[in-house]
């Protein structure tokens, strides 16, 4: 792999049918990714209508001052990423490294405390599937509803491990000198991919940890 | 029988033997050069080479099916493996060949060339299109070596996540990977035809073969998605039983079904659109004449993309489904059969008045347009509430998807291979052949699948491994047709594969053709495809010359 | 069972001719337009076969009236259709009030139905003819779907719930019965045979052969055997409701909703019993869940039932 920055490939007219090209697919991407957390939403939205004071209960169990923390963590991130997107299109190689940096190092502020909530939980016998155990009324379904935050948390978390990865790639060809007002694509397409990541918590913290709370 | 019933215009077969011999098949014959392409014409012989693996693959245990299916007892083989034979036969069939097949071949080569470009937008996600397709057919070939599957392709719950002890998470993965090679292609092709396009080539300039990519693209692309979260949640029912398809628990064994008929209808559309492309060009190039009510058919195939999404329900009549909900998607079934009349009136208007010739292409595209004709009005059927009550999971079912996946999509397949083979390997098929075995296949076809409607009817379930004595004469007759039909598939094999040695070279444009890659490609295609970017001026099929006032 | 070569299987319902009818109507629009659409592609085929390789032909531009006539036409005919198999849908679908009742248990790779009079039967349906029959049916594990060709009626049996399905035979004999959803290794030879008989013969047999309690006395002794009757008392500060003329009835929960006792919500109770407590009760109930079949959950049900007749428990 050469060592010089991207120019226009091959099969591109010019710069701009490229950039606007990457821009129309990883928007499409994100829309596939909308319909495969939908799936989620969906089984989630029939099972919390049919056990309101199931998930009611369910809610309560999970942690909400560290699911806040992490909502305002994740929030953060993506105002650092905004800002890399920025300082790549000015081409500031140092800010771009920087500001990857830090949303790279909230990234891993975000799934380390969920690793904490993830440990409360086993802890607590509260696991997605065998070895679930809960002292309390409505316990199969509650079951379900923790199946549900560990399949739907466990998902997001996945993506936000791809989006890491993604961005240390950024950060290696940053610092060779990639990226610059002239050709920034890949820094703003990760950007996009990062926001819609930061979104799908968006709805989920809500959703699963704020059910019934005042 | 080795000899064209035409004779290709002398000028033209001058022009490829005068012109350049470098082109994208003699540019590298290494195995990295093949492995590591980023062409899109190369990557579309990859594509073909595995699908046709698989559709011998899928076509075994069909054979082995019809086989066991002679006698009324189970006298072949046990029941445990027969369940398998089916399963596997509908798994490779639909996920590994027919949903890749043309949009995965004829798509990647064809796509760039009608449009003037030099490639899709994104070539190397095309070849991980390709490796991620591969890597999940070897899931698949595992699960079946190591045991096999047992749930149907339809993975219906609570059987495929608690009660089945076969290769179900081995399969489901399989799929899974495999449709993330669906989505980058539909995205592929998405954004291509959107930002590709060569000068002066306006949406409704394209050909009628993109169209329909465009409209089976947004299927793939949104569709996709929702089988392969549908997937991950069997597969983790199934190992950590998160419970959410346990009725002991509360979950809902229907949630999986409208889960899994959300993509699985569309995914019908995702294998029937495409060939009706292939239809659209054919018999526009043979009736040498402008295809008639080109925006009409443009329409309907957008039309089916959409209505295509709000149908799933039809395949849960009996499921214990609300009775209203029944209702309404009854309802949203008629609507989405007509955009598919339509196409089938107008191409049948374009041959009015044309100048008709009758060579394989064509011959493959008019079988098409009878057999989706019959395979569509009996959807009609299944549409319908109470006779739908009686016929649902019966072999009427069968004979229904049959008529249009294989009488349908197969038919388009092969009348597209046989219509581009020229341009995609520069070389001749033989023709009396070629007919020969058009004839063999259609009328194999019908002697397998017309009884399966009759015995359907009488009441006989699908997926039996033994039936009532009654059902047996009408299955004697499918198994006699299957096995015509498998001599039929068997016949192109070899010659297409005889004619990459021996047939005669093709001219650039064998058939008159108009379209981009006809006129401006040569035949096969150079590597860059085009030594100029072509410049369009004039809409799609004009065979009338038009006369230019002063 | 042997019937020779038939095209249509036998018509034993008052559906199936309605079925048999509609699927006519299908047949003849499907056969118009196929030789329709082959007629037309044949004679353009032959009539404007290229006869040099020199000619063209004109191009006819679209014609909008004719995409509209040949897109509306298909639609009405459709539409007839739909109108048509949803009434008849809607019909065998929702049974009349005064049906036979019949209950209906599938489990891999068996049949049990069970006659309110306590008969019993695997893999066989005895009915008598020119009554309404209800079937109230459910599943022990899988989802199957009992298939009844000659009456042109399936339904599926889904895990965790019952679903229903209604017919009136017409014709007296012994037709197929299937199971229509795939199940698992048996599914084809999970059938057996429905018996259509002249009323007097179906009560001869009702009461013939062993001799069967009814579904609710059966059900009355399950009722004492898991102790329900320790908390179910019809006395004030009872640990739990009367369920004297309680089946049938709306019931007030304790979150405010009103739901109508029926099968369904019995069911309910018995192996999830605070998901809807009754108002002004404590959520104290014990679950059932593995210690009651399906089919035992039916009897007690049939028990239920009938207090809201008698009165008495």
């Amino acid at each position: 792999m050469a060592s010089q920055p991207h120019t226009l490939q091959h099969h591109f007219e010019d710069l701009e049918q490229q950039f606007e090209s990457s821009s129309l697919g990883m928007w499409t991407f994100l829309v596939t990714e909308i319909l495969f957390f939908g799936g989620l939403f969906t089984g989630y939205l029939v099972y919390r209508t049919r056990f309101p004071e199931a998930f009611h209960l369910g809610s309560s169990l999970l942690d909400v001052q560290l699911g806040a923390v992490n909502t305002a963590v994740l929030i953060c991130s993506s105002l650092t990423m905004a800002l890399a997107v920025y300082w790549a299109q000015k081409g500031d190689k140092n800010k771009i490294v920087l500001f990857l940096s830090l949303t790279i190092a909230l990234g891993a502020v975000f799934l380390g405390i969920k690793a904490v909530e993830y440990s409360h939980k086993f802890h607590h016998h509260l696991l997605p599937g065998n070895g679930f155990t809960f002292e309390g009324p409505f316990s199969d379904q509650v079951r379900i509803f923790i199946s549900f935050y560990f399949t739907m948390t466990g998902m997001h978390a996945f993506h936000m491990i791809i989006g890491i990865g993604l961005m240390i790639y950024l950060i290696v060809r940053a610092r060779q000198g990639w990226y610059s007002s002239e050709y920034n694509t890949p820094v703003e397409m990760v950007g996009l991919y990062w926001h819609f990541v930061d979104i799908v918590w968006i709805y989920l913290f809500p959703l699963l940890y704020l059910i019934g709370r005042h | 029988m080795g000899t064209a019933v035409f004779n290709p215009r002398e000028d033209q077969l001058a022009e490829s033997t005068n012109g350049s011999t470098k082109n994208y098949l003699n540019a590298g014959f290494s195995a990295k050069s093949w492995l590591l392409t980023i062409d899109h014409k190369r990557i579309a012989i990859l594509y073909l080479l595995s699908i046709t693996f698989f559709f011998f693959i899928g076509g075994i245990f069909a054979l082995l099916i019809r086989l066991e299916l002679l006698t009324p007892q189970g006298d072949l083989m046990q029941a445990e493996t027969y369940n398998k034979m089916f399963t596997m036969h509908g798994m490779v069939m639909i996920f590994f060949f027919l949903i890749p097949s043309i949009p995965a071949v004829l798509g990647n080569f064809l796509i760039p060339l009608m449009i003037g470009a030099k490639d899709l937008a994104f070539p190397r996600l095309n070849l991980l299109s390709w490796y991620i397709y591969f890597i999940g057919g070897l899931f698949t070939l595992a699960a079946i070596v190591f045991g096999g599957v047992d749930t149907g392709w339809t993975f219906y719950t609570p059987y495929s996540s608690t009660y089945s002890n076969t290769n179900v998470i081995l399969a489901a993965v399989g799929v899974f990977v495999s449709g993330f090679s669906s989505i980058l292609t539909g995205l592929n092709f998405l954004v291509t035809i959107h930002k590709m396009r060569a000068p002066g080539l306006t949406w409704f300039r394209l050909p009628l073969f993109v169209w329909a990519h465009y409209a089976t693209s947004i299927i793939q692309v949104l569709g996709t998605p929702v089988v392969a979260i549908t997937l991950v949640l069997v597969g983790l029912e199934r190992f950590f039983h998160i419970g959410i398809f346990d009725p002991k628990l509360g979950g809902d064994p229907l949630l999986f079904q409208h889960l899994f008929w959300f993509y699985s209808h569309p995914a019908v559309y995702i294998m029937i659109l495409p060939a009706m492309g292939v239809v659209s060009e054919i018999v526009t190039c043979f009736a040498k004449k402008k295809i008639f009510g080109y925006s009409f058919i443009a329409f309907s195939s957008i039309a089916i993309a959409v209505l295509g999404f709000l149908v799933w329900g039809h395949h849960m009549f009996t499921s214990g489904q609300s009775n209203y909900a029944s209702l309404v998607f009854s309802f949203l079934s008629f609507l989405v059969a007509i955009p598919s009349a339509i196409k089938v009136f107008n191409w049948t208007a374009t041959l009015y008045k044309g100048s008709v010739s009758y060579q394989a292409p064509m011959l493959y595209a008019i079988g098409f347009i009878g057999l989706f004709t019959i395979g569509g009005l009996t959807g009609i059927f299944l549409g319908t509430l109470a006779v739908d009550v009686h016929v649902h999971d019966t072999y009427f079912v069968v004979a229904h998807f049959h008529y249009i996946m294989v009488g349908g999509a197969i038919m388009g397949y092969l009348g597209g291979m046989h219509f581009w083979w020229p341009k995609i390997t520069g070389r001749l098929y033989p023709e009396g052949w070629a007919r020969f075995s058009a004839l063999v296949i259609f009328v194999g076809f019908h002697l397998t699948f017309f009884p399966q409607f009759i015995v359907g009817y009488l009441g006989m379930p699908r997926r039996y491994h033994v039936y009532p004595d009654e059902f047996q004469i009408l299955n004697v007759l499918s198994t006699a047709g299957a096995t015509i039909l498998g001599i039929g598939y068997l016949i192109p094999l070899i010659y297409f594969l005889w004619s990459l040695r021996y047939g005669k070279k093709s001219s650039r444009n064998p058939w008159n053709a108009k379209g981009l890659e006809w006129e401006q490609a040569s035949s096969p295609p150079i590597k860059q495809n085009f030594e100029v970017t072509p410049v369009v001026i004039e809409d799609a099929y004009e065979y009338q010359p038009k006369v230019w006032l002063k | 069972m042997d019937k020779g070569f038939q095209l249509f299987p036998e018509q034993a319902s008052t559906l199936a001719g309605q079925v048999d009818a509609l699927y006519f109507y299908l047949v003849a629009v499907s056969v118009f337009f196929s030789i329709l659409i082959f007629f037309l592609i044949y004679l353009f085929a032959v009539k404007y076969r290229r006869r040099s390789e020199d000619e063209v032909p004109k191009e006819i531009p679209g014609l909008l009236k004719l995409e509209l006539v040949w897109s509306i036409i298909p639609l009405m005919l459709t539409m007839v259709a739909f109108a048509w198999g949803a009434t008849l849908y809607f019909d065998s679908y929702n049974p009349p009030d005064n049906a036979l009742e019949i209950y209906v248990v599938g489990k891999q790779w068996m049949w049990h139905i069970q006659h309110p009079t306590g008969q019993r039967e695997i893999n066989e349906l005895h009915v008598p003819l020119g009554q309404p029959v209800k079937l109230t049916m459910t599943t022990e594990d899988v989802i199957h779907s009992f298939y009844i060709p000659a009456f042109r009626l399936k339904k599926d049996v889904v895990p965790g719930r019952y679903t229903t399905m209604f017919f009136e035979a017409t014709k007296p004999g012994e037709y197929h019965l299937f199971c229509a959803e795939y199940c698992g290794t048996k599914h084809s030879k999970m059938i057996g045979k429905v018996v259509v008989q002249e009323p007097a013969e179906y009560q001869n047999w009702l009461s013939g052969g062993t001799s069967n309690e009814p579904l609710e006395v059966i059900g009355e002794k399950k009722f004492q055997q898991f102790a329900c009757h320790t908390c179910h008392v019809d006395k004030p500060n009872a640990r739990g409701p009367s369920l004297v003329g309680v089946y049938g009835k709306p019931v007030r929960l304790q979150d405010g909703r009103s739901v109508l006792v029926d099968e369904e919500y019995i069911r309910e109770s018995i192996l999830n019993p605070n998901a809807k407590t009754a108002a002004g009760y404590k959520p104290v109930m014990p679950t059932f869940k593995g210690q009651v079949s399906e089919v035992g959950i039916l009897q007690i049900t049939a028990y239920i039932k009938s207090l809201a007749t008698d009165g008495s428990n």
